[in-house]
This record gives C-alpha cells, structure tokens and sequence, in this order.
C-alpha cells in the first residue's frame, strides 16, 4: 500500500507535533530560552488543533497501522487540549525552577504524540509503540524535579510498574499472535470473534491488565496516589488528563471492535472491576489530607464509573464514554491546574496539603471559584459538566439495567460528596494564624491562569448547554471505523 | 417569559450581592431585599392578574397551565427548559417570595461576616426553589432540586451555629447534603427508567410531564419507579426513618436557612409528591397509601414525642416539623380533594408559623446568646412584646381555630375520615401532643423561676413588622382561607381525579371504601 496524498493530510497532525518535539530540541541545542520553548511548544499545538478540522471533514481514513476516524480526532482533540494546558501551567510552574526547564516541553510534546498514536492505532504494534512513547517521556516528566525526593519516587515508581504492566501487554499480544497469526487488531477480532478460545481469552485479559495499569482501575491503582501526590503539578496534570483519555479510547476501541468483549464472562469480569474502582476509589479518598492524592483517588472512582460504559458495550455505550471522558478531562485539568498555580514555582513539595487551602476564598476569591466548580464537577452536582457525564452514566446503566452498577455509582457518589465537601468547606474556612502559601499575586493575567479561568467557564458552560457537545459526540460516534 | 424572570432574579441578584459588597457592608442586604421584593410582587401580579380557578368542563383536559413557557434545552434526550404555572406552583411561590423577603430581614444583624457571600448563597437557594416549583420537565426539575442544594451547604456549614463539640455545623451540614443528595440521584434513576419506558413503548426520548404520564408501565416496573420518587420526596419531607438530617440542620443552620428550610425547603417534597409521585403513578401510589399514611402517622408521634424532650429550641421547633409534615404525608396519601386542599393549607400554616417561630428563636439567641432552654425562664415582661409574639405562634402551631393551622389540619383530618376514619382518628390524637410540646415550650421558655436580672431589649421596627406582618397572615387565612383554597383548587382537583381513578381502578381486587 503507497500512502496517498490523503493520507499524507490525514498523519499531518502527529507530524506536526513531532516536528514541533524536534524544533523545540534543536531549539535547546542552539540556545536555552525559557520563554521561547514554551511560545514554539504552544504554537506547534495550537497550529495541530487547527489542522484537526480540515481533517475531520475527510474522517475516516485509514493508513497502515493507524486509523484517523472520529475517535482518534476525538482523543487527538482532548489529547493536544490537555497539553496545551499542560505547556500553560508549566510556564508559571517552572519559571523560577533553578535547573534546566525547556526539557519539560519537548517531553511534553514526544507524550503528546505518544497519546495521538496510541489513540489511532489499529494494530497491535502501533499500540505498543503508542502506548511507550507516551509512558516513557512520562517517566522524564514525574521525576522532573528529580532533587526532590517525592518527585524522583514518582518517577521511578511508575517506571517500575509501568514497565512489569507492558511485560503483561507484551505477553497478551503474544498468546493473542500465537492464536491468531496476525497483529492487526480487525484480522484478531475477527479470529477471535468466531470461537474464543482460553488463550485468546487469557490474550485479552493480559491486554486488559496492561491497560488498566495506566487507567488506575482497581487491582492496579496501587501506585496512583503516589505518582499523584509526588508529581510536579505539570506532569500530574498530563498523567491525570491526556494520558487516562488517549489509555481509555484505545480500551474503548478495543472492547468495541472485539466481539469477544460481548462475551458474559469478560462482561462480568469488567462489571466487577468497574463495581471495585467505585467502591475502592470514593472510600480510600474519604481519609486523605492532601489534595493531589485525593483527586488521585477519585479518579480510580471516576474510572469506574466509566468502565460502565465498557460493560454495557452498545447503544449508548460510545457517546457516553465521549461525553464522560470530555466532561472528566475538562474538570480534572481545571482542579489540578488550581494546584499547581497555586504550588510555588520552586519552593520544595507542591501545595497539596488540605491545611495549605483553609481560607483560600478570603485570599484569592477566583482561583478558588475555579476550585469549587471543579469539585463540583467531580461530585456530579448540576450545573456542572460532571453532572451532565453521570446523567450519561447512569441512564446507560438504566437503559442496560445494570441495576448493580447503578447501585454503586449512587453509593460512590453519595460517599464521595462527604471528601468533595470537605475540601470544598475548608477553602471557605478562616481561622486565626493559618499558614499561607498563596499564588503569585498576578496570576489572573498570566497563562495559567487565563487557562483555568477558562476551563472554570467551560465546565459551567458544558453543565448549562451541554446540546453542542452532545452533538460533536454524536458526530464522532458517525465517523467511526468499528 | 415572567416565568423565566422569576428564577433570573433571585440568581442575577446574588450575583449582584456578591459585587456589592465592595459598595459597603449594607448594600448587600439592601439589593438581596430589593430582589426578593420584586420576585414577590411579581408574585402577586401574577396572582391579581390571572385565573387560576377551576376551568369548568376541563375535567378530561390535561392540567390546564395558566402560564407556560419553553424552549429546546437537550433535544438529544428531548429534554426543554419547559415551565410552567398553576394554582399550586403560584401560591408556593408566593410563599417563597415572601420567606425570602423575612430571610432577608431576619439576617439583618445576625449576619455580620462575608455578608455578601451569605446573601449570594441565600439568594441561590431562592431561586433553586422557585425553579423546582416551576419547572415540568423532568430533567430541568431534578436540576434544580440538586442545584438547592449546594448554596444550603454553604449556608449551613460556614454561618451556622456550631453546637457544644466545636465542628458539628459543617457535620449538620455535610449529613443534609448527603441525604439529599443520595436520595435525589435514586429519584433520577427512577426518572430514567420512566423515561426509558417512555422510549421502550414510542421510540422517543422525552422528559416532559405531560407525555410521561401516558407510558405505560407494568405493575412492578411502576411500584418501583413510584417508590425512587418517594424515596427522594421522603428523604426530604422528611418522614420518620429518613429524617435523621432535620434536626441537625435546622439547628446549626444560621435564622436565615433555617426559615428556608423549615419554610419552602420541606414544602418541595410536599410539592414534588403532588406534582409528581401521585399523578405519574396513580396506581402504585393508590397501592402503597397505607404504608405511607401508617409512615404519616408514626411521624406525627415520633416528633411530637422527641419535640418534648428537647433542651436546644430550635431542635424543639424542627422536631414539630417533622410532626406537622406527617399530617401532610396523611392528607396527601388519603388523596380526597376535601385532604388535598387541607394540605395546601397546612403547607402554607406551617411555613408561616415555623418561621415566625425560628425567627424568634434567632431573636432570643441575639439577646441571650443561647439557645439552650435550660438557661431560659421567666422573660416574660423582660423582653417587651417578644413572648406575646411567640405566644400567639406556638398557639397557631398546635392548631388553635382561628389560625390558618387550624383550618388545614382540619381539613386534612375531615377529608380523610371517610376514607381511612382510623388513621384519622389516631392522628387527632397528635393533637394533644402538639398542645403538649407546645406549651412545654412557652413554660420553660418564658414562665418559671427568671433565671437573672435586668431586661433585654425590645424588638424594633425592624423585628415588629416581621412579626406583625406574619401574624396577620396567620389570622387573616385562618379567618379567611377561601383564596388560597380557590387558587390551588383546580389544581388539587385534578390530582384527587386522577388517584380517584386509580382508586376505582383497583376497587375491582380490593375495596377500598367510597370517594
């Protein structure tokens, strides 16, 4: 197969990015400049979101290994979304950081790419491929502030566990090749789809542990709250948003492109799983004191909201992972972007502690309206884009009567209003003698903050008139390869 | 569009409140009482101006709206920002344009922090509440039953009074969201599964009211959709094993929020229950009554019981909540239209007097800086016209002829004997602890041994006319009901019609006496 003009347009994005990585280290080569890295990094992401639409009129185009249909323009679009806020929140993190900063960027961009190819691939090499290059750049990015001892633990403990969950990819590949003959995920679903077999079977549940590695759901969440909690605010942020988004999107393609998922046993394995995240996920965060580790996990509980939509599988399954994911993706970058404005450029540990936010309303009234939307969102309390995400999720359950998981999803989100509400109380509290550790003082007019004003607005403004984005889902849904 | 501007106001004004503090710590409360005016008056123009009475030969209509407003919202799920007004929508909100104005003036001085941010939430409460009594989509409805809740967090949990072990207000107040909003999400459920039988049987998603209540749905699947509704409604009423959240809240929440909810905050579930849980589902509600009037009536006792036992007043005066709203629950379940204007009634009577009531309670504590009823006794003479004022309130509360208390729990007990004349009978009997719990309060409070010297301060203007003017509601709708009967009446005729049909429907299994 000759790749085509069509298909050349069709890459451009992913080139661009990458051509922007590369710019942005000849750049540092020539000469360091703080500024200047991040204005090339915003630029070269800004330009890729552009080039999406002209794209998105020609979806769905299929090149070897890759496919660009309406998912992966989707991921690309939430994937290129999170980094630019990443690149935003890492211009005011790293300003004063003594050592060297514009790595942070060209990290940024290579994960940046890894996600997009990831969230495209159609083979099992382009997922391997995909999935590495967007966890080895991660690595760099959690243990960034490698002087300081959490970060550096961050860092290598996701090294370490990411590495032992791709050797469970790795081998789940190789039963699913062994069985199969071929690594295109279409001929494997096909195989597969005929007689599943107990190796294919074990294939996709090694598959799955490897992905749900990366996504936190709960057997493996273990290392979470300690990547969270230790990661400068930049690369939590990345870790949290674009690398949980591109991780699910290939799940979701996966589940929706094998019938083997229809299976009730794999069913009833994701049900369990997805019963575990919320349960596991809202009670541990129920006895947390730092900020970053709490919304480490509620994610693991957010997750396994999601995994509802993989149990059920169809009707309303993709447009509501759609809206679930976009809707998460926007409420997660706005609370970890309060965090990580708020953590002094370099002064130590970020600001995570529950104790550091007592009061903040009465200091910095905007920053912590952020906040408050954003927990809000979390929780799934209306007028908030987050609600309009557990409406999708539990009118999946319903129409699927899942009662059981229905039942957890209410008794997650009634479990975790108790830890949203407490940190959200604590900002309003004022008590004499409290420690400070405030953002700098000019903050609203810098990029940061510009960007979670902005995503406050969005979340609000999702919650209110969610039609649009529904109809962009659905949009994506018509466009995509199954 | 009036409709619409009804929650616009209250909303935009808390914003402006918020702003306004920089003007001074006055302005606040001056823009929140102009904004709660103006939802008031346009209240009442509404009412001057409209027909609300019963339409004649509308019997086989659907609900006849006297106003309605709507525009497409989420037409993925055909879901519309649909509002609309009838008798009952109208006189609650007039209740809480009129609750909100005395929340306004009751914080005038408690309120001393942040008083910008108080009025923010407090007007976000406000507008929440005249949402859910207007909104008849499904969807819109749950939304703002949700959205009340948040700013009632705020309310409770940063202004409140904290009780003896130091951080007990933000645990009121985190129970309170809890409750609700666990229960609420059962209520979206149950909204789900109608609305995907809706789309089972016609292949369209709606969450219109209207369309709704023309699925069709089997027997099982209606039980247990009625009863994520009442679940909901019941969590917030509150009846007697969900209420534990009640007692709390109102006690640690600021005058202010306990007005509010005391005062509308209950009377959404009451309204829910009408507008929703019985014409949704006549049958399964039909079937279920007895549970829910037997569930009535152990709240009347329960309450009335606990009232008397408790030192803090404002747990006294939340307990008798819990009473009152019993007899709701009775004379909504036993669904003759005789009952169902009695509880319109009685809603309407126990807003006025438990607010009147919270009121005093917030002016006590202004003056004695307890609430403790321990340390109280003997201020009668000592704090000018306060305890006549309260003396009048506790004697509406326990339903005295000639309060307005009177003609609803009248009305509910005369409607419903002919249909269950044992629960009625039983209930009466609450009666006598109402006068019981009722009088306790005024002894303990005001009579015996003085427990210090010297007066406490008079209540002034600003006091006087709250009071007085609550004081004339009481007796001028305990004299003189009739117009509140003839504004809610068409509406409670159409509610008793449709549980009458289901009555007779069912009356072929089991009889179920006359209607």
């Amino acid at each position: 197969m000759t790749l085509t003009m069509t298909h050349l347009m069709a890459l451009l994005p992913l080139i661009v990015v990458c051509a922007t990585a590369i710019t942005v280290m000849l750049g540092i080569a020539w000469r360091r400049h703080h500024g200047g890295t991040a204005a090339v990094t915003v630029i070269g992401i800004v330009l890729t979101l552009a080039m999406l639409l002209p794209i998105w009129t020609m979806a769905p185009v299929e090149v070897p290994l890759l496919v660009v249909d309406g998912l992966a323009l989707f991921a690309g679009a939430m994937i290129l979304i999170s980094s630019l806020t990443c690149a935003a929140l890492a211009y005011v993190y790293l300003d004063n950081y003594p050592g060297p900063r514009e790595e942070f960027y060209l990290l940024l961009l290579c994960a940046a790419a890894g996600g997009m190819v990831l969230a495209a691939s159609r083979h099992l090499a382009t997922l391997f491929v995909g999935l590495e290059l967007l966890s080895m750049p991660l690595y760099g990015m959690l243990a960034y502030a490698f002087s300081e001892r959490r970060s550096l633990e961050a860092g290598i403990k996701y090294f370490i566990l990411s590495a032992a969950a791709t050797a469970f990819l790795l081998f789940g590949m190789a039963l699913l090749y062994a069985q199969v003959g071929r690594l295109d995920l279409p001929a494997v679903a096909a195989v597969l789809g005929e007689r599943p077999t107990a190796w294919g079977l074990a294939g996709i549940g090694l598959l799955l542990v490897g992905l749900g590695f990366k996504l936190s759901i709960v057997p493996f969440h273990l290392w979470t709250p300690d990547v969270y909690e230790g990661a400068p605010g930049p690369a939590a942020t990345f870790l949290a948003s674009a690398s949980k988004v591109a991780v699910f999107v290939v799940l979701l393609r996966l589940v929706l492109s094998t019938p083997a998922f229809q299976d009730d046993w794999l069913r009833g394995v994701l049900a369990v799983l997805a019963l575990a995240g919320m349960l596991v996920g809202n009670l541990l965060a129920l006895v947390q004191s730092n900020l970053k580790r709490l919304l480490g996990y509620s994610s693991i509980a957010h997750f396994g909201y999601l995994l509802v939509a993989l149990v059920v599988g169809d009707g309303l399954a993709t447009e509501t992972s759609g809206v679930y994911l976009l809707t998460y993706l926007v409420t997660t970058l706005g609370a970890f972007g309060v965090v990580t404005l708020l953590s002094s450029s370099y002064s130590g540990e970020d600001t995570a502690a529950l104790h550091h936010y007592r009061g903040l309303f009465w200091r910095r009234p905007y920053l912590t309206a952020v906040l408050t939307v954003s927990l809000l969102s979390l929780a799934g309390i209306p007028f908030t884009a987050g609600f309009i995400g557990k409406f999708y999720i539990i009118a999946l359950g319903v129409e699927a009567e899942r009662w059981w998981l229905v039942g957890g999803i209410i008794v997650g989100s009634a479990i975790g209003l108790y830890y949203y509400l407490r940190v959200m109380v604590t900002l309003y509290l004022v008590e004499p003698g409290m420690r400070r550790r405030d953002a700098p003082r000019d903050w609203g007019g810098r990029a940061g903050g510009v960007v979670v004003l902005g995503l406050a607005l969005l979340v609000v403004m999702l919650g209110v008139y969610p039609a649009p984005m529904i109809e962009w889902v659905r949009l994506v849904e018509h466009i995509t390869v199954r | 569009m009036a409709l619409v501007w009804l929650i616009l106001i209250p909303f935009v004004g808390g914003l402006l409140c918020w702003q306004g503090e920089r003007w001074g710590e006055q302005s606040p409360r001056w823009i929140a009482l102009g904004t709660m005016l103006l939802v008031l008056l346009i209240t009442l123009g509404l009412w001057w101006y409209g027909d609300y009475r019963l339409p004649p030969g509308a019997e086989a209509e659907a609900v006849p709206w006297a106003i309605e407003w709507r525009a497409a919202w989420i037409p993925r799920f055909g879901i519309e920002v649909h509002l609309a007004l009838d008798g009952l929508s109208l006189v609650l909100v007039a209740l809480t344009g009129l609750l909100g104005v005395l929340a306004v003036l009751c914080s005038w001085h408690e309120i001393g922090r942040r008083v910008g941010f108080f009025h923010l939430n407090l007007l976000w409460i406000l507008a929440g509440v005249v949402g859910v009594f207007l909104a008849i989509d499904l969807f819109l409805f749950f939304f703002f039953w949700e959205m009340m809740l948040v700013p009632m967090y705020f309310l409770i949990a940063l202004w409140g009074h904290s009780g003896s072990t130091g951080r007990t207000r933000i645990g009121a107040a985190t129970k309170f969201f809890i409750y609700t909003q666990a229960s609420g999400l059962l209520m979206l459920v149950a909204i789900l599964g109608l609305v995907f039988a809706h789309h089972h049987a016609t292949g369209e998603y709606t969450f219109s009211y209207a369309a709704l209540r023309e699925t069709p749905l089997s027997d099982e699947l209606s039980t247990w959709l009625m009863l994520g509704f009442f679940f909901a409604f019941a969590v917030k009423l509150p009846v007697v094993p969900f209420h534990g959240w009640l007692p709390d809240a109102h006690a640690q929440a600021p005058t202010a929020g306990s007005v509010d909810l005391a005062g509308i905050l209950l009377k959404t579930a009451a309204y829910g229950m009408l507008r929703f849980a019985l014409p949704l589902f006549p049958e399964a509600s039909q079937a279920f009554a007895p549970v829910a009037m037997g569930l009535g009536l152990v709240g009347i006792f329960y309450g009335a019981l606990l009232a008397c036992g408790q030192q803090d007043i404002k747990r006294l005066v939340a307990y008798t909540s819990i009473s009152h709203m019993g007899f709701v629950l009775i004379g909504i379940y036993a669904g003759s239209e005789l009952a169902l204007q009695g509880v319109v009634v009685l809603m309407v009577a126990h807003a006025f007097s438990t607010s009147a009531l919270f009121i005093i309670s917030g002016q006590i504590h202004e003056r004695l800086h307890t609430r403790d009823m321990r340390e109280m006794g003997g201020l009668w003479g000592r704090m000018g016209s306060l305890p006549g004022f309260m003396l009048c309130f506790v004697v509406a509360s326990l339903g005295m002829p000639g309060t307005v208390n009177f003609v609803g729990e009248f009305m509910i007990l005369f409607g419903s004997f002919p249909l269950v004349p044992w629960v009625a009978a039983i209930a009466s009997a609450g009666l006598v602890l109402a006068a019981i719990y009722s009088l306790l309060l005024m002894q303990r409070v005001h009579y015996g041994p003085p427990q210090g010297e010297g007066r406490f301060a008079d209540l002034d203007r600003r006091e006087y006319a709250m009071m007085l003017g609550l004081l004339a509601l009481v007796l001028l709708l305990g004299l003189f009901p009739q117009p509140l009967l003839e504004t809610s009446g068409a509406t409670m005729h159409e509610v008793q019609r449709l549980f009458s049909d289901a009555s007779a429907f069912m009356s072929s299994t089991e009889p179920m006496g006359d209607s």
